[in-house]
C-alpha cells in the first residue's frame, strides 16, 4: 500500500511548455535576423541589379542585350552550354551508376574526385586547362601543329566550364541511387527487359526528379561560371567572352548600363532555375516522395 | 477457377508450362566465402517447394542462382533437363518475387503488372488489347480490383506484394520464385496470404520456390520443405518428416522448441557425463551423439533411478506451464523443461526428470 496524503488542492499546473520550445521574443529575434539577412544579402543586390538594368528604359536595356559584343557572348554561353550539360549528364549518370551499384577498390577515391572541383579553386581548374592545352603547355604544342587550337578559343571553355560543373549531376544522383539498390532493376531484368529497356524504363524514370534538378544546377553553374573560363577565354571580344566575362568587361568600361542588362540576364536564369525547382517539387511532391521513400 | 479461365477462354494465352527443376552440387562462393556447399535437389514440375531456414544459411543465394542474378562458383542447374546456366536472366522464364516488393514505383498497379508483357521484343509481344485482358484478369486473381490505376506508395505491404505476385505470373513463368514474400507484414496479413497463395497455386501450378525463416509458413504450406543451415540442405521431406522425423539436431532444433545435450552412447542407451540417463538408443552406434528432447515433453521423476539431473538456474511462466532453466549434469549443460504451475519447488532446486519422447542423433 502506497501512503496517501489528503493536504489542501494543489494548484493546477501552469500551461504546459514543450522543453523543446525557445520563448516568444526569442523566436521573433531569430525570424527577423534571418530576414534582415535575406533583405541586406540577396534581396536588396537582386533589385538593384534589375533597377540599374532598367534605369534608363526598357528600350536601351533591348539596345544593350542585342549589341553585337555582348549578343556573340550570350551565344556562346548558351552554346557553351548546351555542350557541357549533356556531357555531365552523362558523366554524371555513369560516375553515379558505377558509385552506386558496384563495389570496386578505389571507390571511395572517385568519390572523393567528384567533389574536387567544388573544393578546388575555380582559377585552379583554368590553370591547369593551360598547363594542359596551352602554346606552352604539354599537348598544347602537339594539338597546334594539327591545327587545333583549344586554349583562347571555344573548346578551352568548354572543356574548363565541364570540369567545374561535373559534381552536380553525380552527387545528386549517388545518394538516391545507393538508397534504391538494384532490385527494381533485377525485377525487370527478370520479367524479361533487355539492359536498355531496363535502363531507360525502371532506373532512369527512379532517379528522373533528382536528375532533372541535377541539370537544372549544372545548367546554372555552367552559364554563370566566371573564374575558370576567364582563365581560358582570352578575353576576344565577341569571340571568346561568355556572359559572365562580357558583364566584366562592360563593368571595367564604366558601361554600368550594359553590364547591369546583361547581369540582370544571369540574375533571370538564377529565378527561372528556382521557379522550375520550387514548381516541379510542388507539382510532382507525391512522387518525388515516393522515390526517395523505400 | 473463373480467373484463369477467363483469360484461357481468349485463346491468347497458355500458362508457362512448369518444368522440373534439378539442382546439382551447386557452390558459391563470395570472395572465399562460402555460401553455398555443394547443394543438389530435385524438384517436380509444378511442386511448391518450401526453403527454410535461419537468416545467412543461403536461401537468397541459391533463388538468386536458380534466377539467373547470381552465378554459381560450381554446379548445374538444370530447368526441365536442359542447361538453365546457360540463359541469361531474362531468357530463363522466371516469376522473381523479392522480399521487398520491389515493385516500379513511378508505374501504376496495371503498368507493373504489364511490365513483362510491354518491354517483349515487337514479334512476340501481345497486342495492347490481349494485354489489357490479361492484366485485369491478373489483378482478378489476385484479387486487387478496382484498384489498377493505384501507385504501390498507396497501397498496403500485402496489396503490394499481391501486386507483385501478378506482376511475376504476368510473364508466364516456368517456374516462380518467391524470396520471403510474407517477410515484410504482420502476422495476419501473413496467414491470410500464405492461404492465398496455396490457393494461387492449387490452380495455377507452377514450379515454385518459396524461401522462408518461418518453419509454421514453410510446414503449413509446402509439398515439400528444405531446410536449410550454414549454406548445406539438412533435410528434405514434408512436413510431416520433417516435424516427426528430424534428420539432425539442427533440424530439431529449428522445428520447434529443443533442448540438446551431448551425451555418449553405450550398450544401446544414452550415457550424460558418465552417469546413465536410463534412455535407450536404438541403432545409435556407440560413441558420442546429441540427445534431443522437447521441453513440454518431459516427466518429472524420483531421484533414485537412471534419470536427468539438474539445478534450476531460472524459471518464468510459459504460456500454461512454468519453464525451468536447467544445468544439467556434471558439466553444466543448459537444458529447458516445462512443468506444471503448481509443482513444489524442489529442495536446494534440484530436479530429476526424464524425457517422454527423445532422439537421439549420430555426430556429424
Ligand atoms: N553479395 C554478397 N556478397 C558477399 N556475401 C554475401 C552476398 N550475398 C550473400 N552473402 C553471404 O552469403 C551467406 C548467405 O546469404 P543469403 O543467401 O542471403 O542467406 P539467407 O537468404 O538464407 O538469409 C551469408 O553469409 C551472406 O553474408
Ligand atoms: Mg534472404
Amino acid at each position: 500500500m502506497t501512503d496517501v496524503t489528503h493536504g489542501a488542492p494543489v494548484a493546477a499546473p501552469r500551461a504546459f511548455v514543450s522543453p523543446a520550445t525557445e520563448r516568444r521574443v526569442v523566436r521573433i529575434v531569430l525570424v527577423l535576423v534571418a530576414i534582415a539577412f535575406l533583405a541586406i544579402f540577396l534581396f536588396l543586390p537582386l533589385i538593384s541589379v534589375f533597377y540599374e538594368a532598367f534605369r534608363a528604359g526598357f528600350s536601351a536595356f533591348l539596345r544593350a542585350v542585342t549589341e553585337r559584343e555582348t549578343a556573340s557572348a550570350i551565344r556562346l554561353t548558351l552554346l557553351v552550354a548546351a555542350f557541357s550539360v549533356p556531357a555531365n549528364l552523362v558523366f554524371g549518370v555513369a560516375a553515379a551508376w558505377a558509385i552506386a551499384k558496384y563495389e570496386f577498390k578505389g571507390k571511395s577515391l572517385l568519390i572523393t574526385l567528384i567533389d574536387l572541383p567544388f573544393s578546388i579553386s575555380p582559377v585552379t581548374s583554368g590553370l591547369i586547362y593551360v598547363l594542359m592545352f596551352g602554346a606552352q603547355g604539354y599537348i598544347g604544342p602537339v594539338l597546334a601543329d594539327h591545327g587545333i587550337k583549344i586554349i583562347f578559343a571555344v573548346p578551352g571553355i568548354v572543356l574548363a566550364t565541364i570540369f567545374v560543373t561535373f559534381p552536380f549531376i553525380a552527387r545528386e544522383l549517388i545518394p538516391i541511387m545507393q538508397a534504391q539498390g538494384s532490385q527494381d532493376e533485377e525485377a525487370a531484368l527478370s520479367l524479361g527487359a533487355s539492359g536498355l529497356k531496363t535502363f531507360f524504363r525502371v532506373a532512369l524514370p527512379n532517379v528522373k526528379w533528382a536528375l532533372l534538378y541535377g541539370v537544372l544546377l549544372c545548367n546554372a553553374r555552367a552559364m554563370g561560371e566566371f573564374g575558370a573560363v576567364s582563365v581560358v577565354s582570352g578575353h576576344i571580344r565577341g569571340k571568346t567572352n561568355t556572359m559572365p566575362l562580357q558583364v566584366e568587361i562592360l563593368y571595367n568600361e564604366y558601361n554600368y548600363g550594359a553590364a547591369f542588362a546583361v547581369a540582370s540576364l544571369l540574375a533571370l536564369l538564377a529565378l527561372f532555375t528556382l521557379i522550375v525547382k520550387s514548381v516541379l517539387e510542388w507539382r510532382y511532391a507525391d512522387e518525388i516522395a515516393a522515390t526517395r521513400r523505400h | 477457377m473463373n480467373a484463369l479461365a477467363s483469360i484461357d477462354s481468349e485463346g491468347s494465352v497458355a500458362l508457362g508450362e512448369p518444368v522440373d527443376v534439378t539442382i546439382e552440387n551447386v557452390v558459391k562462393a563470395f570472395d572465399d566465402t562460402p555460401a553455398l556447399h555443394g547443394v543438389s535437389l530435385d524438384v517436380k514440375a509444378g511442386e511448391l517447394v518450401a526453403l527454410l531456414g535461419p537468416s545467412g544459411s543461403g536461401k537468397t543465394t541459391l533463388l538468386r542462382i536458380l534466377a539467373g542474378l547470381d552465378a554459381p562458383t560450381a554446379g548445374r542447374v538444370l530447368f526441365g533437363g536442359e542447361d538453365a546456366l546457360g540463359l541469361a536472366v531474362q531468357d530463363r522464364n522466371i516469376g522473381f518475387v523479392f522480399q521487398h516488393y520491389a515493385l516500379f514505383r513511378h508505374m501504376t498497379v496495371f503498368d507493373n503488372i504489364a511490365f513483362g508483357l510491354t518491354v517483349r521484343p515487337r514479334a512476340q509481344r501481345p497486342s495492347k488489347a490481349d494485354i489489357r485482358r490479361r492484366v485485369l484478369g491478373l489483378i482478378d486473381l489476385v484479387q486487387l480490383n478496382g484498384l489498377d490505376k493505384r501507385y504501390p506508395t498507396q497501397l498496403s505491404g500485402g496489396q503490394r506484394q499481391r501486386v507483385a505476385l501478378a506482376r511475376a505470373l504476368a510473364i508466364e513463368p516456368r517456374v516462380l520464385l518467391l524470396d520471403e514474400p510474407f517477410g515484410a507484414l504482420d502476422a495476419q496479413v501473413r496467414k491470410d496470404l500464405r492461404r492465398w497463395l496455396r490457393e494461387i497455386h492449387d490452380r495455377t501450378g507452377h514450379t515454385t520456390f518459396f524461401v522462408t525463416h518461418d518453419q509454421e509458413e514453410a510446414l503449413e504450406l509446402a509439398d515439400r520443405v528444405v531446410v536449410m543451415s550454414k549454406g548445406r540442405i539438412e533435410q528434405v521431406g514434408s512436413a510431416d518428416d520433417i516435424y516427426d522425423s528430424p534428420a539432425s539436431p539442427f533440424v530439431f532444433g529449428f522445428i520447434g522448441e529443443s533442448s540438446l545435450l551431448p551425451v555418449t552412447v553405450a550398450d544401446g542407451a544414452a550415457v550424460l557425463d558418465g552417469v546413465p540417463t536410463g534412455l535407450s538408443a536404438p541403432g545409435a552406434a556407440a560413441g558420442p551423439a546429441t540427445l534431443g528432447f522437447r521441453p513440454h515433453d518431459v516427466v518429472l521423476v524420483e531421484d533414485d533411478g537412471p534419470a536427468l539431473r539438474g539445478r534450476i538456474i531460472a524459471e518464468r511462466r510459459h504460456g500454461a506451464r512454468r519453464r525451468l532453466e536447467l544445468e544439467v549434469g556434471r558439466e553444466h549443460h543448459r537444458a529447458e523443461i516445462d512443468v506444471e504451475v503448481g509443482a513444489p519447488r524442489p529442495e536446494g532446486g534440484r530436479i530429476a526428470f526424464r524425457p517422454e519422447r527423445w532422439r537421439i542423433f549420430p555426430p556429424r
